[in-house]
């Protein structure tokens, strides 16, 4: 048995009488590539905010590497390791391409670089700065877009700013990388590639990835595992083939 | 030449600057200046510290505040008090030193006050936080009693050689110029700026953003102090009722007339912001003194306009100082577009890239730490 990253117990949220995700298992092995599907509406960016800590969940729990993370704020949950991206694209947009990814590299403790050094110019400071540059550029490449390092964000195309966001999320050196529709709003030619990155990143950077999506060729050619969620329930889970041909699964898309 | 000029780019406000400074204080130590010149001297010194320190919240952390002068208030009104007690033991440098610090400290100190609740508010809401803190600041000063702290009267604060007090205050410009510059075009100015394009996936990326906020507060109002301690000692009464909430505006009116995240905009702003409101004291006198607060005004709508409007945008284009010096420097046209493109979006426009850009020939391979992911 491969060891669990993330293990959630039970978890669900409620905004007042809606129950937007109830009473979620997922067990996500290391080094899997891991689907979340379902119909419009079905709570799936809701738990990726449960668990990057944007939302606290009601009831249950969930544990990072056997460490209980329920409750704990953004930035710590990030720290301990789960990165995200978000669904309409959150970049730095006044920021190059290369200082984006750089934002991400900020907490990594290779490149630790305290206030005073800064202000003062201390060596370390040109130290960190040339390898956090070095390391951003090497980030890029896996990416794909070490030619537009120094292009505004703001001035990229829509697929590409999704891979920043990619490359953003995974410079926080990640265990878990949390992908909200990373093909969203991509040609099937961007998509192709994306998929071929998305398994690169896992091999290179050895990380688990988490995402949702909508496009389900890219879901059953990429995922490893799927859970299928409908109205914040769990609908079915295991290979994308299995589940994906779930009685149950097929009604929730179709009707009937 | 060229070349040198790239590399001097990011340092050529340091540069112009000292070089004033130089020739101002020979030029006062020769006898060359005039009083009233040295006072406006002092004054600009005094907004452009103003000015760059606001700039790094309202620009860099992209929040408002709207209490500048409140800072600069405490700054003035604890360092002059500090001065009036120390000047005659110490004499007149190191009173003015240990003011300056103890300003500052105390300034910083209640900036990290009211950053502390300003974290937990945004926008128009830590607008109106420090907006009210200005006016506490000022009317608790002005209802001090006499021995104290003057009350309305105002503090008598001591005179310090007026010869030199401007070049001192110029340094001081150059030290904060310094300290903001070097924040800001660091890993710690890219988390801020982050924290300004969305604070949101700054804190998804793991930017703590309490943090920097409480930095940016400290800093800023550490300066903000200075600036009143300078104040002090430049005017010989501090008095309340210069630290309304019109000073502050005025301070952000600097800081936006400059753009938004450009700490030369701001100095250039600053500059001439406070050359002009003097030159209208000087120039509208007796009846004409209600003029003042006109022409101002109509100057500054003048300004917004001709940098805002889109009617204006063909003639902008055509004569503004970057193409004059682009002509001159015979550069490569379609460069300047592009440049202009970005230009036009970005309220940034320190490309701290350019600064910082160390251009690594060698590629090592990217390899995770492993300590911390564990073996597969």
């Amino acid at each position: 048995m491969s060891e669990i990253v993330l293990k959630t117990e039970n978890l669900g949220i409620s905004f007042g009488g809606l129950k937007a995700v109830q009473e979620l298992n997922l067990n996500i092995k290391k080094g899997q590539l891991y689907g979340l599907v379902g119909p419009n509406g079905a709570g799936k960016t809701t738990v990726f905010n449960m668990i990057t800590g944007v939302y606290k969940p009601t009831t249950g729990k969930f544990w990072l590497d056997d460490e209980n993370l329920t409750g704990k704020g953004q930035e710590t949950i990030n720290h301990k390791g789960i990165a995200r991206t978000f669904q309409n694209i959150r970049l730095f947009n006044n920021m190059s391409v290369i200082r984006n990814v750089m934002v991400g590299l900020h907490n990594q403790s290779e490149f630790k670089c305290g206030v005073m050094a800064s202000i003062f110019r201390l060596p370390i400071h040109f130290k960190t700065e040339k390898a956090m540059r070095a390391r951003a550029k090497e980030i890029l490449r896996v990416v794909g877009l070490e030619e537009e390092r120094n292009n505004l964000s703001c001035n990229l195309p829509y697929g590409k700013q999704r891979k920043l966001e990619i490359a953003r999320a995974l410079a926080t050196s990640p265990k878990l990388l949390c992908l909200d529709e990373p093909a969203a709003g991509m040609n099937p030619h961007e998509t192709a590639e994306l998929m071929e990155i998305i398994r690169r990143i896992r091999d290179e950077f050895q990380v688990t990835i988490l995402l949702i999506e909508h496009d389900m060729k890219f879901v059953s050619g990429l995922c490893d595992e799927i859970t299928v969620l409908n109205f914040g329930t769990e609908l079915a889970q295991g290979k994308p083939e299995v589940a994906l041909n779930d009685p149950e699964v097929i009604k929730a898309y179709i009707g009937g | 030449m060229a070349g040198i000029y790239q590399k001097l780019k990011p340092y050529l406000n340091y540069v112009v600057i000292g070089v004033l400074t130089l020739v101002f204080a020979v030029l006062s130590l020769t006898g060359g200046l005039r009083s009233s010149d040295i006072y406006m001297l002092e004054k600009i010194a005094i907004s452009i510290m103003l000015a760059v320190s606001l700039s790094m919240v309202v620009g860099f952390l992209g929040e408002l505040s709207l209490g500048h002068a409140g800072f600069m208030c405490v700054g003035a009104y604890l360092g002059g008090k500090c001065s009036c007690i120390l000047e005659p033991t110490l004499g007149e440098i190191p009173a003015l030193i240990v003011s300056l610090l103890v300003g500052g400290a105390v300034a910083a100190l209640f900036g990290v006050i009211i950053g502390l609740p300003a974290l937990r508010l945004r926008g128009d809401y830590l607008a109106i936080v420090t907006l009210a803190f200005g006016e506490i600041v000022r009317s608790v000063f002005m209802n001090s009693s006499d021995e104290s702290f003057g009350g309305s009267l105002g503090l008598e604060t001591p005179r310090f050689d007026k010869y030199t007090l401007f070049i001192i205050a110029l340094v001081l410009v150059l030290a904060c110029l310094a300290v903001t510059q070097n924040l800001i075009r660091s890993k710690h100015g890219r988390a801020i700026t982050s924290i300004r394009d969305n604070e949101i996936a700054a804190r998804a990326t793991g930017i703590n953003v309490t943090k920097y906020k409480l930095i940016v507060f400290t800093v800023s109002s550490f300066f903000a102090g200075i600036a009143g301690v300078l104040y002090s000692y430049s005017n010989y009464t501090v008095q309340s009722t210069k630290f309304s909430y019109n000073y502050s505006i005025e301070i952000l009116v600097m800081v936006v007339l400059g753009g938004m995240g450009s700490i030369n905009g701001s100095i250039i702003a600053a500059t001439l912001i406070t050359f002009l409101d003097m030159k209208l004291q000087t120039i509208l006198t007796g009846n004409l003194a209600v003029l003042q607060d006109l022409f101002y005004a109509l100057i500054l709508i003048l300004i917004v306009i001709y940098n805002n409007a889109s009617a204006f945008k063909d003639f902008r284009e055509k004569y503004n100082l970057k193409a004059l010096w682009a002509k001159f420097k015979k550069h490569d046209p379609a460069h300047i577009k592009d440049d202009e493109a970005k230009w036009d979006r970005v309220p940034s426009k320190i490309k701290v890239d350019e600064v910082l850009s160390v251009d690594l020939q060698t590629t090592s391979p990217y390899t995770p730490d492993k300590g911390k992911k564990g073996d597969k």
